[in-house]
């Protein structure tokens, strides 16, 4: 019976120590680091000097707004992670520059790879070429800006206000006509929270070469 | 092979002869454990209608995006979480605690011994559920996938497993059975290995979170682990004690069943980095786990040679039992479930069904067609010997079967297909990606249909299960259990 015993806690011992204890010390030992690195002239290859680290550190609004992220469940439609060229559309699509490799996501205290695209990928969001005024638009309701999206709205996230003097600088501004506009006389402005969630996405990008993982073109 | 064999000279029925020690000692462990076994199951199909609530919300809500949109509360996110949980940790583990504690009790000749601490147990463990699900939907989710519940619940959820799982322990060290068969084995090992699983998932993911993509790893192999060492074991118990009672005829292969145990038990707790193929993880840990994925195939091979082998010629008794028909139901999707996860790690498939709803489907047919099925099957035939009456209606049985069944089915044929489409889609860029997501349309209002399907299934077994329960004086006295055929020539016949 022993031996019974013994068996059961080896098979998940052989596991977790194969699969979580080394990735552990790989993955554990990776650094930030230049997008380069150059020769020492002894045939080691070595950090660049005077030149910016990557990945970059979480920090500020965005990091707020990551917090609002996980609230609101973004994770199980949106991915963050992206695969190689040859393998699926990731790159041809324009998500992003590059696979991203481990080290991206050394210095997140919550990685937030995902495993559903509902949605597509936002490893690279910031990236694109979509601006505040439209990620506050397509949160408050993305029929506004992609017509036929199943992302639901996030009207919580806005407050409805009555125009006082002069509209506010942070309101929604709406296509001229579309029905989702407030009624005349009222505004759509953004909480903090949907501030903070706008600044995560913008942070996020892929605009940096690894020496793993350059940024090729 | 002896404890087979003996194992078809027990009781066949609560009221059919048999050694006549045997019935007083299986009297007497059912009797130890019933107030405990009935609070998990009356928890557990509690948490089976609520989930079952839940998962609506969200499936509706995947093509009705504006559907109780106005609360954060209500978001999907936040729905398809509090389903998820409501159905692993309230539905699935309290029906383990039920099933497999009884079945674990059973099979070690031994009566539980405190049943009372073993419901106070059982109590914090489902006050742990509800605060957990309340503070998902609240907005403490954590969004780690299988993890979702909030860190001031967890501790709680730990607590009250472990002092629930000891009882398990327990009946199995103070066991005065001579031999131990195959479903005790499983269960001893999930009730430890599940503990390991989920203390090891919360410190490197939530208390102290490992450096990077360490945490998807540990993420997965916990994940893929909850249904591979702990809902798959459990369901495989209860299989190989439930096909050998009802039938009277002993498990095909004892040594079919060591191997595939042992198979399982080194290979499944591999496999569970084939969520992360193609991701950013060291490309030697996913090839790891799809060498495991493949090797599933052997536990699973020899699984259903053993169990299919076992109910061979007596397929109209078996249709007649309640108990059998849903295990064997539940039987073949392990079957055919474990070998589309093989192949589904394989890089080349991977790459069309990995982040689509083809995923979704796998996992229901895993975690619904096969386990839960199975586990309905438990209840069939847990209750009436715990109760010492008989289920009420044979028609809300039927309806149960048929509702879960073409429901589950609908389901894993929806999403499969719509996703497979979907991923081919998602591969090629020159389909805009819009185009790709209302592409899933109807096979995600197809996958809202199924879940009627379900609810339906779900509201009759509740039904029957509470007028078994309460209104014991409408519950005819009868000879003999109650099968799914014409009451005219069922009345009386060999279970």
């Amino acid at each position: 019976m022993a031996l019974l015993f013994c068996g059961i806690f080896a098979a998940l011992a052989f596991s977790f120590s194969g699969l979580i204890l080394t990735s552990n010390m790989q993955v554990g030992a990776l650094n930030v680091t230049t997008e380069t690195l150059e020769d020492d002239g002894d045939g080691n290859m070595v950090m660049a000097e005077g030149e910016p680290m990557f990945p970059r550190p979480e920090g500020g609004l965005a990091l707020q707004g990551k917090q609002v992220y996980i609230e609101m469940g973004c994770i199980y439609c949106h991915t963050q992670q992206l695969r190689r060229a040859d393998y699926g559309a990731d790159i041809d699509r324009g998500w992003g520059p590059r696979a991203t490799v481990p080290r991206d996501y050394i210095l997140q205290d919550r990685v937030l790879l995902g495993t559903m695209r509902t949605g597509p990928d936002l490893a690279n969001i910031g990236g694109r070429p979509l601006n505040a005024d439209w990620h506050h638009l397509h949160l408050y309701n993305p029929q506004t800006v992609s017509e036929g999206s199943n992302m639901p709205p996030f009207p919580f996230l806005y407050e409805v206000k009555e125009i006082a003097d002069t509209p506010s600088q942070n309101a929604l501004s709406f296509k001229a006509g579309s029905k989702y506009a407030p009624e005349p006389g009222y505004e759509i402005v953004p909480t903090r929270d949907a501030e903070a969630l706008v600044a995560y996405l913008l942070s996020l990008k892929i605009d940096y070469s690894l020496p793993e993982a350059p940024i090729l073109d | 092979m002896s404890e087979a064999l003996k194992l078809q000279d027990q009781d066949m029925t609560p009221y059919s002869t048999g050694d006549k020690a045997m019935r007083a000692e299986l009297s007497e462990i059912d009797a130890s454990i019933r107030s405990a076994a009935l609070f998990f199951t009356i928890s557990a199909i509690s948490w089976l209608l609520l989930g079952t609530v839940f998962a609506l919300i969200a499936a509706f809500k995947a093509h009705q995006p504006d559907l109780l949109a106005d609360s954060a509360l209500t978001t999907f996110g936040r729905m398809r979480s509090a389903h998820l949980n409501a159905m692993a940790l309230g539905w699935g583990n309290n029906i383990i605690f039920a099933v497999c504690l009884w079945i674990m009790a059973r099979l070690s000749r031994v009566p539980i011994r405190h049943g009372g601490m073993l419901l106070i147990a059982g109590a914090f463990w489902n006050v742990g559920v509800t605060v957990g699900i309340f503070g998902i939907i609240y907005g403490d989710i954590t969004s780690v996938e299988w993890l979702e519940i909030p860190s001031y619940a967890t501790p709680l959820l730990a607590i009250s497993y472990a002092l629930i799982g000891i009882w398990g322990i327990l009946a199995f060290y103070y066991r005065r059975s001579d031999h131990v068969y195959v479903s005790q084995w499983y269960i001893l090992a999930a009730l430890f290995w599940f503990p390991w699983l989920y203390l090891i998932a919360q410190i490197m993911i939530i208390w102290f979170p490992a450096r990077g993509v360490v945490q998807s790893v540990t993420n997965w192999w916990f994940a893929h682990n909850v249904l591979g060492l702990w809902f798959t074991p459990m369901a495989l118990a209860a299989a190989y004690y439930l096909i050998p009672k009802v039938l009277g005829r002993p498990i095909y292969s004892y040594y079919l069943s060591v191997l595939g145990f042992w198979s399982l038990a080194i290979f499944y707790n591999w496999a569970g980095v084939h969520h992360l193929v193609g991701g950013p993880i060291p490309v030697w840990l996913i090839t790891a786990g799809i060498v495991a994925s493949v090797m599933m195939v052997i536990p699973v091979i020899v699984v259903g040679i053993n169990h299919h082998m076992s109910v061979v010629g007596f397929h109209k008794e078996g249709w007649r039992s309640p108990t059998i028909r849903f295990v064997v139901f539940g039987a073949i999707n392990y079957t055919i479930t474990s070998m589309f996860g093989s192949a589904m790690a394989l890089r080349s498939v991977s790459e069309v069904t990995h982040f689509t709803h083809f995923t979704v489907g796998h996992a229901h047919q895993g975690v619904y067609a096969f386990f839960t099925m199975i586990m309905f099957g438990g209840v069939y035939y847990m209750m009436p010997r715990l109760l010492r009456r008989e289920w009420p209606s044979s028609g809300l049985i039927q309806l149960h079967f048929w509702g879960s069944a073409i429901g589950i089915t609908l389901m894993v044929v929806a999403l499969q297909t719509g996703g497979w489409i979907q991923g081919m889609q998602m591969n090629d860029a020159t389909i805009p990606f819009l185009d790709v997501v209302k592409n899933t349309m109807p096979w995600l209002k197809a996958r809202s249909v199924s879940g009627l399907f379900l609810l339906v299934g779900h509201v009759a077994f509740a039904i029957n299960f509470f007028w078994m329960l309460f209104a014991a004086g409408a519950v005819r006295a009868k000879q003999g259990p109650t099968l799914l055929e014409d009451e005219a020539k069922g009345e009386g016949a060999a279970a």
